[in-house]
């Protein structure tokens, strides 16, 4: 389970408060107007952003002064996430050795996360040669190596078109069902919560809401939530 | 651009922009001419000549080599640390590029002279003074002026790195070896050879420095060798032979740079430093304050000098030659810097209006890559037979000048001019506005701030030159740089401390003439 315990980021003007809990395994969208800090939390969380008051807790441990590689924590990012000069293996296999000293029972791993997640026989390839979708999948793939009982989708499939993130979502919560992952995961699409997220939780107006069960909550939007969504809601 | 009435209108451009390629063209290839002419091919290249051409590439690689591999360091402590000062440091790195060379190169022997600061420490531990002057000279010079254009570079390539890398490296927990294999090393591999490549030309084709560090025969680079074929043997044979070498040797490091395919920056670096989860540990730091003390100290410590040394002099007044010389400076610089914007303006006008960026690149290079020496012996020979050549000293340094600060002038240009037909182009184009009026009201708005900050560049740099003047001046006529040169030569080393204060301000406020004119003219 995460917990925000009365915590607040602050960057400049920028001031976000949460005080509330996500589920434990289960997926749970983030859902807000930009510039709202949706991935300002996420930053939080994975300890890219030290808190101005509050703490994390995962699993019941403080993340207060943790590093980023100490928190149970892996997080997908909108780009970027392989580094372009590494083989799809190595970019996956960084997972489970930040120096790549691999021997062979981890490069089978390596191979049956590619597998996982529909990229059997391309651990030799370039990210340069994937498409946009391939790429992020490679991102999943480290995901899944390193076991981290916490996964966060800062918007990793907003680049794709529809059929595909459908897709991609679908294939995350597979995964994380399976592995008992907890997500948290920022979208801008009502649909993408709909689809995977049990419950989802609205940023707006320098407040993390508490999570609400999503399909209720969506709806019948009320307040921020029905001016972000619209009129139609 | 999409053709239609838009590009037919550019034609008055299109032909300041003809006019002004064929100027630079002219003057950078067609001197070459003449030089052709006279070589005398026959003659062949002598044993010293050999030495010199020798010395140039041998200085030049180490020159290069040694400014890349302390710039590493100083670069990676700016990219990955915060501290008060930061931004100045930054800033700091910038103003090697206005300091006129002769005014460096007395800080220098303020520090590292045999009466300097370092000296007198050594002496304090028992040890005999350094001897500034021979190879040692040349490659300090050279890294003083060149260690902070390479870490300015890095830098950006530093801040190029994706924030998502940092996190990735963040969260993986990569160390100080896995962070330099998966990010920096990458980086690196694509900027260091652009970067030492640029070093290594502008090394190779570097007079000021050489002149007055290398201290005799042993370190004579091919342009010392042709000032001193034309000046004192006033053998134009072996000069224009030097002239052809120097301009093979500038070639071909240009093909280098433009295979490379990557703009040789000159760019601001200033990009702000990223979260770092990977230089905690007490070596990382102790590693990074050393290396930002270096720096500080070895760029901080000559300019203190001058300043120190010729603040006195300059207040006890300098000798009469001073004054004349302050005004053939200014009748050089102020010109020189307005007809290198009116070439810079032309220039961008016409690269930009071509799809590709490739002959931008290659006009910027082609102006890097000439030599003022080849240029100015060029001249020479074409004058020589017409007029005194010495009488023209000053229209034809004037005209170099001009030349040689036109890549920079350029690179701050085109970006600008690019960004105003992208912005407001079509716009134009749609409204109808052609000739004058569209360059008036559409184009030179944008144009302003970047004009004045590249006015400031060129002016600063025509200002502090020490080149083809010293080829061309008879004993009366000089300019500020060189009456300080022949104030050194004279051991009267205060009165040429004064003048190097006196110029170092003079170029700075001609700089920042020029850079406000810009904004004033933007805001007005």
């Amino acid at each position: 389970m995460i917990v925000l315990e009365t915590l607040v980021l602050q960057q400049g003007d920028f001031r976000l408060e949460a005080d509330c809990r996500f589920r434990e395994g289960a997926v749970t969208a983030l859902i807000g107007p930009s510039g709202a800090g949706k991935s300002t939390l996420l930053s939080a969380i994975a300890g890219f952003l030290a808190p101005a008051r509050g703490r994390v807790l995962i699993g019941g441990e403080d993340m207060t002064g943790r590093a980023p590689a100490d928190r149970p924590v892996t997080m997908l990012f909108q780009e970027h996430n392989l580094f372009p000069h590494l083989r799809v293996w190595q970019n996956v296999g960084l997972g489970l050795d930040a120096r790549l000293r691999l021997d062979r029972a981890q490069r089978a791993e390596v191979d049956a996360a590619l597998a996982e997640v529909g990229l059997a026989g391309t651990g030799e390839r370039r990210p340069a040669e994937l498409s946009g979708g391939q790429r992020q999948r490679v991102a999943l793939a480290r995901a899944l190596l390193r076991r981290k009982p916490v996964l966060l989708l800062d918007e990793p499939f907003a680049a794709l078109g529809p059929a595909l993130r459908t897709e991609m979502l679908a294939l995350v919560a597979g995964i994380a069902e399976r592995e008992r992952m907890s997500v948290l995961m920022v979208t801008h699409m009502p649909g993408d919560a709909r689809a995977i997220a049990a419950e989802t939780a609205l940023v707006a107006e320098g407040r993390v809401a508490p999570p609400r069960p999503t399909g209720p909550m969506l709806d019948a939007p009320e307040g921020a939530l029905a001016a972000y969504l619209g009129a139609a809601g | 651009m999409a053709g239609g009435a838009g590009e037919l209108s550019l034609s008055p451009a299109r032909i300041a922009g003809g006019v002004a390629l064929a100027l630079v063209v002219a003057l950078c290839l067609g001197t070459l001419l003449p030089l052709v002419l006279a070589a005398e091919p026959g003659r062949g290249i002598g044993p010293a000549d050999r030495a010199a051409i020798r010395f140039t590439l041998f200085q030049a690689t180490l020159s290069a080599g040694l400014s890349v591999l302390l710039a590493i360091p100083v670069a990676r402590a700016l990219a990955r640390r915060r501290f008060p000062g930061r931004e100045a440091l930054v800033t700091l790195l910038g103003a090697p590029f206005l300091l006129p060379t002769i005014v460096a190169v007395l800080g220098l022997i303020a520090i590292w002279g045999r009466s300097g600061l370092a000296s007198r420490a050594l002496g304090l531990a028992g040890l005999g003074p350094l001897d500034v002057y021979g190879l040692g000279g040349v490659l300090l010079g050279h890294v003083f002026f060149n260690l902070p254009l390479v870490t300015r570079m890095l830098l950006q390539g530093w801040g190029a790195i994706p924030a998502e890398h940092w996190r990735l490296a963040a969260q993986l927990g990569m160390g100080p070896g896995a962070v330099f294999r998966h990010l920096e090393g990458p980086m690196l591999r694509e900027v260091l050879p652009g970067a030492f490549l640029l070093v290594f030309l502008l090394c190779s084709t570097s007079f000021a420095v050489v002149l007055a560090l290398g201290g005799g025969p042993a370190a004579s680079t091919v342009e010392l060798a042709i000032y001193q074929a034309l000046r004192f043997d006033f053998d134009l044979g072996r000069a224009a032979l030097l002239g052809l070498v120097q301009f093979a040797i500038c070639l071909v490091l240009a093909a280098g740079l433009l295979a490379l395919g990557r703009q040789a920056g000159f760019g601001q670096g200033l990009g702000g430093p990223v979260a770092r989860h990977d230089a905690a540990r007490p070596l990382a730091r102790a590693i990074d304050a050393g290396a930002i003390l270096f720096a500080a100290a070895f760029l901080l410590l000559p300019l203190g000098a001058v300043v120190v040394r010729g603040l006195p002099a300059l207040i006890a007044g300098l000798p009469a030659q001073v004054w004349p010389a302050l005004r053939v400076s200014l009748s050089v610089a102020v010109p020189s810097a307005l007809l290198s914007l009116a070439l810079a303006l032309a220039l961008a006008g016409l690269v930009t209006s071509v799809r590709r960026g490739l002959l931008a690149e290659a006009l910027t290079l082609m102006g890097l890559a000439a030599s003022p020496f080849v240029i100015g012996t060029g001249l020479f020979l074409v004058l020589n037979p017409l007029v005194n050549p010495f009488a023209l000293a000053i229209p034809v340094t004037l005209l170099v000048n001009a030349v040689m600060s036109l890549p920079f002038a350029m690179r701050v240009m085109v970006p600008a001019m690019r960004r105003a037909r992208e912005d407001y182009g079509r716009l134009a184009d749609s409204l109808g506005m052609s000739g004058v009026s569209r360059f008036r009201l559409a184009v030179w708005p944008a144009l302003r701030r970047p004009a004045g900050f590249a006015g400031g560049i060129a002016a600063a740099l025509s200002m502090g030159d020490l080149g083809v003047i010293a080829l061309f001046a008879d004993p009366e006529t000089a300019t500020l740089p060189l009456t300080m040169y022949r104030l050194m030569g004279a051991y009267r080393m205060e009165a040429a401390a004064g003048t190097a204060l006196l110029l170092l301000l003079l170029s700075l406020a001609l700089f920042w003439i020029f850079d406000r004119g810009g904004r004033w003219l933007d805001r007005a």
